[in-house]
Formats: structure tokens, C-alpha cells, sequence
């Protein structure tokens, strides 16, 4: 009873800090209708700074306190919002989503470069002198009390902000409707301003509390967050109460996981895992959205010509050819992945350029088929290069369940989930069988892998795999084209652009949906197989959530529409990366940066860079100078910030007829 | 008075000219009513009478001064308060927090809500209620409330009686009719007459972009209406 | 028998009745219209009968089977296609795309290039094939969400406005289009402002207000309707 009492304290403590982390989210997303991936990220960059001014540089505690939480995560905030969020607000919440993406994978690069992640960083609990109390049963530390005693001071400071004061019903009006607060005289831009420096204090104080209690590390520390967007998520992102509630379901969970789960080498990943599946559950308990219409702002999916598409083809091969002549071994290993990652990038093409559907877990399915080559193509056989892809295949067609009811943010949370899953349980499990099967995966460490046989003679030098991955992703560039040019591709398309007309013409969403999930998870798995064999022995770790962000961020700036994607991707991934650090030897942590920082560069090309360096060579070509024509002035401030425009009320006109 | 009037106003979407020079005036103490079929350009007309929507030509007139292609915060700064189509009010704030963001125009919180509550006392009784989950008639009060806050010297109303019952409907106008008597230019908009006829003092028919119709609302309106929403089977 | 049979459909929205209770029925070669005051309904009658709103009671029945519990896309299967009020085109694909990517689900879809050529030139639409749906102008985009419908070939078709946007000549040609559609044997609902249009092509005329069907017969009888009158023009 008293372990019972003990790990409830325990619980509801870390319950605390989600609580007080995702009401910041929930109040950010409720006023500006950005869902911040970057929420957490902000947190782990105020639990280092706080760590960096208390024990770093040994200042007083609640000066160093003050400083995080008054001035640094205000200016952080607020610096979020002009810089970024404020002229994305005309982008589509697919574009916003993609650069807090950024965000999030900017910051952890950034903490990793600043803070040596070799060094341990040890953050004393609040109190840490002072003895325990007893309730009871169970004891409490001070630091614990504390903890709760914030998380009840937040959730009542909250309600009286929102409910009993002017800027409180600013903020939720301009939730409801920004025209309309402009016509009333208020300023939506205020809002969003005091709704984003409240947030990453929010964030701050939670990654402070919950500092001491974990490793100080960056990804982890990022990734707490999932727990807390579970909780958000308990609130259906809107309601305060019942993210609080959410987060005292996490909390305990978590705890009572540890306390009580039985002692054997599977389960210790599963209460890692818990917050995930929890998401994962809480995203399918959401109400079945009704059809959705053409309401969003949808990218470019042009149709390839199959002349460019064959010109890319053999460009790739050349450049593959070209790649393995020149390079030596070594180099074949750092650039060798120019083409399988290229292939998981690729895979972004039908499923998210195409059928609209954000998925951050392809890096994971790459995983799977990585998995199952290490296994079952230890001697080279062909097949297993097919069962990768027919395994990575099945496990995409496994996300694509979740996706049937969950669109945009949320589906990306539910595959983000999915990832982090598969990251803290799934590829930590030693071998196990089923039904006599024994299925291994990273046996708890690294697998080898070995390259394909071709006519009795095995494919294992550097050159012969990057020869043979560029060969791959030029089949597969070649087939996502006709997938565009086909019916299947058609409808891809038309399903994205509205589901609604799709449905109501005869199409089923079930079957196209899962296809396009099985169809990229197996384009990425081969990437994974490939990527594995280049590599010779991979761990988990090369196919995490984290480590597959800045894959889909470079593709996203490619353009996901275009078939260009994969070579771009690899190319702009690897190329710049490795030359740099060649080059500079101790750039390696500004690079790491880069894919976070030209993700956020997207409000300016939402459809990213392939169109828009075609339409360059296109005006080039033909000698005209173009105009940029779109203002970055939000439309309610038209005629505010900017002089009102004669055509002005066309274009709102045409953006309501529009809407 | 004519507070609000429009001279050979035409306006364009797409390109394509959807106001042909139209002519009217709202005066101080009066209903105006603007009906037309669907697509006739009424809405259009208000909208670029609030300034919201750019004239291709023509003039609009705000107390005698010229207000053509004035900004539209300027516009409302002078009195010129539109409730557009719809419900003009915020549907997860409460009656009272809906009536609070009115205070940025410098009443008081207080004096708002003793304004509001004496027109609409049924407001009074749904204050703490959010408006979303008030009845259709109740959100138009609401937003006829904040709409009166500002002290309007012109309001345009776009539709009020959509998706409304006829009792509501009439309740609302008896309100408009009053709102008026006490010195606000009221220019209606409707594409259907029943609603508006019992208070309006003056009356134009709107086809095809052009006034085709403009007087006192009688049968001589009664007639033209009916002939242009029924029509005959040709 | 008839096309499409709607009996007491009721749908209730935030304690508002939208609909209450409405009958409906079309026949085959028949252009029944629909019209009434912004609000009556008429758009959630469309999304009712095509399978995208559940009534909260009543029965929708297409050539006479009831298919109230099925889905949009098996109800699309017995013969039905609709247009939207609100614009549904597939704007990232060409014109002739979006009536393919409909064709290629329609019962013939091996001959469906040649059908959307044919109905593209039927249309008017040929100097559009290559555009895409995104960038036409309301009008244009109107009658490509037509087109498309027309292209899976429905034995019942439900329009929304498809005239919105029109000009005079350009609503001559497609009330020549409407007849030439029914006279294939298709039963057509038509929602629409333009009365003019409505009476001018409709064999019968049914009047939604407030959720209710207040009148229904030729149209000449609903220009008649004092009921009708009253919902128009007010009772004087």
C-alpha cells in the first residue's frame, strides 16, 4: 500500500509538469491555431539555459530562475511569433505544422552544439536540503510539492486570465474569429503575441521542474513532451480541465507502469512507450471527422513529363556511376547515402506531395526494412529484399488505420506517436518468437548487414551498393511519375483535394488510403534496406523520430509534389553536410542546424524549392523579371499596417468565394 | 438627412462588373431596404458602402463628404458599422465576454451592458451562456448589441432574417425599426421581402447589378417582387 | 417507380431543425426544382440524400432501395452525383482530370478518355482541357463540377447552384443542357436562385422554407402558392 501511495505521488508529480506544459499548448494552438512541435523543445531550451545560469555559472537560484522564465522565455516567445508564426499566418496549417517541425529539429541540434551532450549536467531539486514530508503514507519531497503547488497556481491563474479579463476574452475571441476582433476594435496580433509568451513560459517552468528529476538531454528531454501532448490531446486541444485530467492519467500511468510492470526484458520499453500509445489511443478516440471539403491551401502536384522524368533517371544513374568511380571507400560510406535516403524521401512524394497525408514515421519504416534485410537477407537472396519491402509495406499499411479518422496535425501527432513507439519499444526488444517464428529486430544493439548476390557474385564494395541504390531510386523516381500519370495517381490527388466530391463520385477512401501508406512505407523501406547495406551495421537509433525529421523537413523544402524530391533530398542532405564538415572540421553542429533553419525559410516558398527553381530557369528562359506580388501583411491588417489597396477587395473577395 | 448615400457606384469580382451604377441613400431616423434576387450585387452594395469592397467607380457619400475608397477602420471610426451575413458574433464566448470586446471602442464595460440589456432583456437572462449555443434570434441580438455599441450613424445589415423563424424575424425588426427611430440610417439587406417590408420606410429592387425598382413599399413593390422571384413559366 | 424517394427526412443542428420532415421525389427524365429562402435547407437536403449527413429520421430511396445507412461512395454506385454550392473541384488537377478521375469510377470506364472528350466538347469546356480546376473563374468551375458529375454517368443528378455566376446567354445554353440531360432518361434535382431558370426548365417545383416543403407542383401552381407568396414576399 505504501508503494501504492508512493508511486502515486511519484504520478501525479510528473502529471504536474505535463499539466503545466500542455495547457501552454493548448493555449498557444487555442489563440493561433499553431500546434507547436517545437512546444517541448522550447522547455528543453530553458531547462539548459536555467542549467547553464544556476549551476553553470553558479548565480543565485531565483535570479537565474528569473532570468529563464521572465526574460528569456518571453523574448523567445515573442521573437517565435514576429519572426515566424505571425507572416506564416497566411500559409496553411500543413506549412505551419511542417516549420514548428523545424523548429523542434533546429533546437535540439542547436542544445547539442552548445551543450557537449558527453557531459553529464546534473540539476539539484528544488529544496533538495530539506526533509520530506509525510502525508500519510507517502512522502512527499519538497521538490514534488512544489511541483504540484505550481501546476494547481497555473491551472487557477489560467482561468482568471481567461475568463476574468479583457485580454483573456481578446484571446479566445480571436480563436473564434480575427475579423470580427479587428471590427470590434481589439488586435488579433496582441493576442497571439501574449498567447505565445504565456505558452513558452508555461513550457519553460515545466522543463525546469522537470529538469532535475530526468537526464539533461536534449532529444529526451524534447520528446518528454509527448506526454504532454497526450494530455493535450486528453482536452481535444481546446478545454484546460481536461488536459490537466489528461495529464494525470499520463502521469500515473507512467508511474504505476514502473512501479508494477513484472520484471522481464520486454517490458521496460513499454512504459517509454506508454505516453505514445496513450496519444496513439486518445487520437482514436477522437469523434469521426466529417468529410472534409477543399478548405485548405493544397501544394503543387504537377503532372512529370515522361521525357524529364527519364532525364532524371539516367541523372541519377550517372551521378551514381559517377559517385562510385571517384570516391574512395571511405567516402563511399559518408556519401553512400545520397540514394537510399534519397528513396525514403522519395516515398514522401505519393504519400504526403500526392494524398496529402503528413506521416513523420517514414524513417521508421525505412527501419523495418533495414530489419528485415539484416535478417533474412544475411546471404544475399533477392526475395528479402522484396520481404523488406513487403514488411515496411505492411507496417505503413498498419499507420494507415489511424489515418482513416485522423487528418493534418493530428494525424501527423498519431505518426510522430507511431515513431516514438517503435524508437522506445518495438527496435529495443530482443528476439522473440510468434507462433514459432522467431523474429529478431536490432537484437538490442546493431545488426550487420550485407550486400545482394548478382549472378553468384556478391555486391559488397562501397561502389557496387551505391551503383545499385542509385539504380533503385532512378526505378523508383520512375515509378512514382507513372503512379502520378495513372488513374491510382489521379485519384491520389482528387482524394486530397477534396474528399467530399472523391466520395460522393464513387471513390473509396479506405482502399486508396491504405495503398498510398503501404506504397511509400515500401518505397522506404527499400531506402532503409539499402541505406543498412551502404552502412554495413546500423542501430535503432538511425531510424528515430528525431532522426528522420530533418529528412522530411529537406524534402519538404524539395517540393513533395515533385518527383525531383528523392535525388534533391539526398543530394542537399548528405552533399552539403559532409562537404562542409570536410571543409571546416568543426562545423559539424552548425550543419546539423541547417535542415531546421531552411524549414523555417518555408513561409516563403510553401511549395518548395524544385517548383520554384524550374520556374526560375522557365523566366530566365524566356527573360522576364518577376514580381513578388504577395504581401507578408496579415489580411486583417490590410489597410492598417499597409495603405489599403484598390484591388485589395478582389482579392478578399476571391478569398472568401474561395473559402 | 441622407447620412449614407451612393452615386453611379459600380464594383467588380473577377473582372467581371456586378454593380452597374447604382444609386441610394440611407437617411438618419429611416429604414432602407435592398432586395433583390441572389447574385444581384446587395451585399457587394454594402460591402463597399462599409469600404470593405473597392468601387470601380462612382462615389460614396458619408454625411455629405466624399468617402470613396476610404479605409475601412476610418469608415467604422465615422459610424459605419456592418453585421455581415451570418452571425456576427464570437460562439465560445459568453454573452457578457461578447459584449466585453466591445470596450476597445470606449464605453465601458457597464454601460455596454446596461445598453444591451434594456434593448434585449433576453440577453440579460443568457449572459453567462456562450453564444454559440443561444438560438439563431438570440445570436442576432447579440450581434445587433455589439453593433449598437459603437453608436452607430450608419448600420448595414446583411441578412439578418437567414435561418430564421418568422416570429424572430419580425421581433428583430420591430428592434431594427426602433434602433432607427432614435436616429441611425438603417439599410437593410434581403433577398426575401416578407421579413423587412413591415418596417422599412423606403424601398429599392436590385437586378442584375442595377436598381430596377425604388419607392415607398407597397403593392406596386409587392407586384414587382412577385413577378421577379416567381416570375411566369415562359 | 421513382429516381429518388426522400420520406420525413428530419436533420437537427444545434437544436435548430434545419429539416423537418421533408418529402421529396424525383423521376427519371423528369427536372424537379428545389428552390426557397437562403437557409431553408435545400444544401443539407443535398448532403442528406447524397450520403454525407445522417437524418436524424426519415428514409432516402434511390430506384425504389432504401439506402439511408449507406455511405456516400455506395450510394454514388446505385447512380447518384451531385454538384456543390460551396465549390468541390479537385484544383490541383487539369479540367479534363477532374471529369476522368469520375469517369474512370463510372460504370464504363474503359472508354472513359473518349467519354470525357465528348462530354468536355458538350460542354463547351475543350479550350479549358489543360487548365487547372483551381484557377477558372466561379462560372467556369461551376459547370466543370457539372461535367464531372455528369461523367459517371448518374441516373440521378443533384445540382447546387450550377447557374450561379452565369450570364444571360450563358444560362440560355445550359438550360438547353439540363433538357438534353433528362431527355437521356436522367432525373434532376435543381437547386437554384436563378428563378427564372427554374421555372423556365422544371417539370415540377418543390418550395423548402425553414426546413419545411411548403408547396410542390408545376410551376406555374407554385407562382400561384399564396403560401409561397407569403414566404416571398411577407404576408400583407
Amino acid at each position: 500500500m505504501d508503494g501504492f501511495a508512493a508511486f502515486g505521488i511519484v504520478g501525479l508529480t510528473t502529471a504536474a509538469v505535463y499539466a503545466v506544459i500542455g495547457s501552454g499548448l493548448v493555449l498557444t494552438y487555442v489563440t493561433t491555431g499553431v500546434f507547436n512541435f517545437a512546444h517541448g523543445a522550447a522547455g528543453m531550451m530553458a531547462a539548459f539555459a536555467y542549467w547553464q545560469l544556476s549551476a553553470g555559472w553558479g548565480w543565485p537560484v531565483p535570479v537565474a530562475l528569473a532570468v529563464v522564465l521572465l526574460v528569456l522565455a518571453p523574448a523567445f516567445g515573442l521573437l517565435a511569433e514576429r519572426a515566424l508564426f505571425g507572416p506564416a499566418q497566411r500559409l496553411g496549417q500543413a506549412e505551419r505544422l511542417v516549420m514548428t517541425v523545424a523548429l523542434l529539429s533546429g533546437l535540439i541540434a542547436l542544445a547539442r552544439w552548445v551543450w557537449d551532450p558527453n557531459v553529464p549536467r546534473p540539476l539539484p531539486t528544488f529544496f533538495a536540503g530539506r526533509a520530506p514530508l509525510r502525508l500519510g503514507p507517502a512522502t512527499v519531497t519538497w521538490h514534488q510539492g512544489l511541483t504540484m503547488v505550481v501546476a494547481v497556481a497555473v491551472a487557477a491563474g489560467l482561468w482568471v486570465l481567461l475568463h476574468r479579463t479583457r485580454t483573456g476574452a481578446e484571446m479566445r475571441a480571436t480563436v473564434d474569429d480575427r475579423t470580427l476582433v479587428v471590427l470590434a476594435g481589439g488586435d488579433p496580433v496582441r493576442a497571439s503575441r501574449a498567447a505565445w509568451i504565456l505558452g513558452t513560459q508555461l513550457a519553460a517552468l515545466g522543463g525546469i521542474l522537470i529538469a532535475p528529476t530526468v537526464t539533461l538531454d536534449a532529444a529526451q528531454l524534447s520528446l518528454l513532451i509527448v506526454s504532454a501532448y497526450t494530455a493535450a490531446v486528453f482536452g481535444r486541444l481546446r478545454s484546460l480541465p481536461l488536459t490537466f485530467l489528461g495529464a494525470a492519467v499520463v502521469g500515473c500511468t507512467e508511474s504505476y507502469l514502473t512501479g508494477y510492470l513484472p520484471q522481464n526484458a520486454y517490458l521496460p520499453g513499454l512504459r517509454l512507450a506508454a505516453p505514445a500509445l496513450l496519444l496513439f489511443l486518445a487520437l482514436l478516440a477522437f469523434p469521426h471527422r466529417r468529410l472534409r471539403g477543399s478548405d485548405e491551401r493544397a501544394g503543387r502536384a504537377p503532372v512529370p513529363a515522361w521525357r524529364g522524368t527519364a532525364l532524371l533517371a539516367a541523372a541519377i544513374v550517372a551521378a551514381g556511376t559517377v559517385l562510385a568511380a571517384v570516391l574512395g571507400e571511405g567516402d563511399l560510406v559518408t556519401y553512400g547515402p545520397v540514394f537510399s535516403l534519397g528513396l525514403v524521401a522519395l516515398s514522401y512524394v505519393p504519400l504526403a506531395g500526392y494524398a496529402g497525408q503528413i506521416s513523420l514515421c517514414q524513417l521508421s519504416m525505412a527501419g523495418v526494412g533495414a530489419v528485415v534485410w539484416a535478417h533474412l537477407g544475411a546471404d544475399g537472396a533477392w526475395w528479402a529484399l522484396g520481404a523488406a519491402v513487403a514488411v515496411a509495406a505492411l507496417a505503413g499499411a498498419l499507420v494507415a488505420l489511424p489515418a482513416l479518422r485522423l487528418s493534418g496535425v493530428y494525424l501527423a501527432l498519431g505518426t510522430a506517436a507511431f515513431a516514438v513507439v517503435l524508437d522506445r519499444w518495438i527496435f529495443t526488444l530482443p528476439s522473440f518468437e510468434v507462433l514459432g517464428v522467431r523474429i529478431a529486430l536490432f537484437d538490442q544493439g546493431s545488426v550487420e548487414l550485407a550486400g545482394p548476390r548478382l549472378f553468384g557474385h556478391r555486391l559488397d564494395g562501397g561502389a557496387e551498393l551505391m551503383v545499385l541504390a542509385a539504380v533503385c531510386l532512378a526505378l523508383a523516381t520512375v515509378a512514382v511519375a507513372a503512379l502520378r500519370r495513372s488513374r491510382y495517381g489521379r485519384r491520389l490527388v482528387a482524394l486530397r483535394d477534396s474528399e467530399a466530391a472523391y466520395a460522393t463520385l464513387g471513390g473509396g477512401l479506405l482502399v486508396a488510403k491504405v495503398a498510398v501508406f503501404a506504397l511509400s512505407a515500401g518505397i522506404a523501406g527499400l531506402g532503409g534496406a539499402l541505406y543498412g547495406m551502404q552502412l554495413r551495421s546500423v542501430t535503432a537509433d538511425q531510424f528515430s523520430l528525431v532522426a528522420g525529421l530533418p529528412v522530411f523537413l529537406v524534402a519538404v523544402i524539395g517540393g513533395l509534389g515533385a518527383i525531383g524530391c528523392g535525388l534533391f533530398t539526398g543530394t542537399a542532405y548528405i552533399g552539403p553536410v559532409n562537404l562542409l564538415v570536410a571543409l571546416a572540421p568543426g562545423s559539424q553542429n552548425l550543419v546539423a542546424l541547417l535542415p531546421g533553419l531552411a524549414g523555417l525559410g518555408l513561409a516563403r516558398n510553401p511549395d518548395g524549392l524544385i517548383p520554384a527553381m524550374r520556374a526560375g530557369v522557365r523566366r530566365l528562359a524566356q527573360g522576364l523579371t518577376a514580381r513578388r506580388g504577395e504581401s507578408e501583411v496579415p489580411v486583417e491588417w490590410w489597410g492598417v499596417r499597409r495603405p489599403w489597396r484598390p484591388e485589395d477587395g478582389e482579392v478578399l473577395a476571391r478569398g472568401i468565394a474561395g473559402s | 438627412m441622407n447620412v449614407l448615400e451612393l452615386r453611379g457606384v459600380r464594383a467588380a469580382h473577377d473582372g467581371i462588373t456586378v454593380l452597374h451604377g447604382v444609386d441610394l441613400t440611407a437617411a438618419a431616423g429611416r429604414v432602407t431596404a435592398l432586395l433583390g434576387p441572389n447574385g444581384a450585387g446587395k451585399t457587394t452594395t454594402l460591402r463597399v458602402a462599409a469600404g470593405v469592397h473597392p468601387a470601380s467607380g462612382g462615389r460614396v457619400l458619408l454625411g455629405g463628404r466624399d468617402a470613396t475608397g476610404a479605409d475601412p477602420r476610418a469608415l467604422a471610426r465615422a459610424g459605419v458599422r456592418l453585421i455581415p451575413e451570418g452571425r456576427g458574433v464570437f460562439p465560445n464566448l459568453t454573452v457578457r465576454d461578447n459584449l466585453l470586446m466591445m470596450t476597445r471602442t470606449g464605453r465601458t464595460r457597464e454601460e455596454i451592458e446596461e445598453a444591451a440589456f434594456a434593448r434585449f432583456p433576453v440577453l440579460a437572462r443568457c449572459a453567462a451562456r456562450h453564444a454559440g449555443t443561444l438560438s439563431g434570434g438570440e445570436q442576432q441580438m447579440l450581434a445587433l448589441a455589439r453593433g449598437l455599441a459603437t453608436d452607430p450613424a450608419v448600420l448595414l445589415l446583411d441578412e439578418l432574417s437567414m435561418g430564421l423563424a418568422p416570429l424572430v424575424v419580425a421581433r428583430l425588426y420591430e428592434q431594427v425599426a426602433e434602433i432607427a427611430r432614435q436616429g441611425v440610417a438603417v439599410l437593410v439587406v434581403e433577398q426575401f421581402a416578407a421579413a423587412v417590408l413591415g418596417v422599412a420606410d423606403r424601398a429599392a429592387v436590385l437586378v442584375r447589378g442595377r436598381v430596377a425598382w425604388r419607392g415607398r413599399p407597397d403593392d406596386g413593390l409587392r407586384a414587382e417582387l412577385s413577378a421577379l422571384y416567381l416570375g411566369s413559366p415562359r | 417507380m421513382a429516381s429518388l424517394e426522400v420520406s420525413g427526412v428530419t436533420v437537427s443542428y444545434g437544436g435548430n431543425r434545419v429539416l423537418d420532415g421533408v418529402d421529396l421525389t424525383a423521376g427519371p427524365g423528369r427536372i424537379t426544382g428545389l428552390i426557397g429562402p437562403n437557409g431553408a435547407g435545400k444544401s443539407t437536403l443535398f448532403d442528406v440524400v447524397s450520403g454525407l449527413r445522417r437524418p436524424a429520421a426519415g428514409r432516402v430511396s434511390l430506384d425504389g432501395r432504401d439506402v439511408t445507412r449507406l455511405g456516400p461512395a455506395r450510394r454514388a454506385r446505385h447512380g447518384l452525383a451531385r454538384t456543390f454550392q460551396r465549390l468541390e473541384l479537385f484544383g490541383r488537377l487539369s479540367v479534363r482530370d477532374n471529369l476522368l478521375v469520375a469517369a474512370e469510377l463510372g460504370p464504363d470506364r474503359r472508354h472513359a478518355a473518349r467519354a470525357v472528350t465528348a462530354l468536355l466538347d458538350r460542354l463547351g469546356l475543350e479550350h479549358l482541357a489543360d487548365s487547372p480546376a483551381g484557377a477558372l473563374s466561379t462560372g467556369a468551375a461551376r459547370l466543370v463540377e457539372v461535367g464531372r458529375a455528369l461523367a459517371v454517368r448518374p441516373r440521378l443528378l443533384l445540382l447546387d447552384e450550377p447557374a450561379a455566376g452565369q450570364d444571360g446567354p450563358e444560362t440560355e445554353r445550359f438550360a438547353a443542357l439540363l433538357r438534353s440531360v433528362a431527355a437521356d432518361g436522367t432525373a434532376v434535382v435543381l437547386v437554384e436562385h436563378d428563378t427564372g431558370l427554374v421555372m423556365d426548365v422544371c417539370d415540377e417545383v418543390h418550395v423548402l422554407d425553414l426546413g419545411k416543403v411548403i408547396a410542390a407542383g408545376t410551376p406555374a401552381q407554385v407562382s400561384r402558392d399564396a403560401a409561397v407568396l407569403a414566404a416571398y414576399l411577407g404576408d400583407a
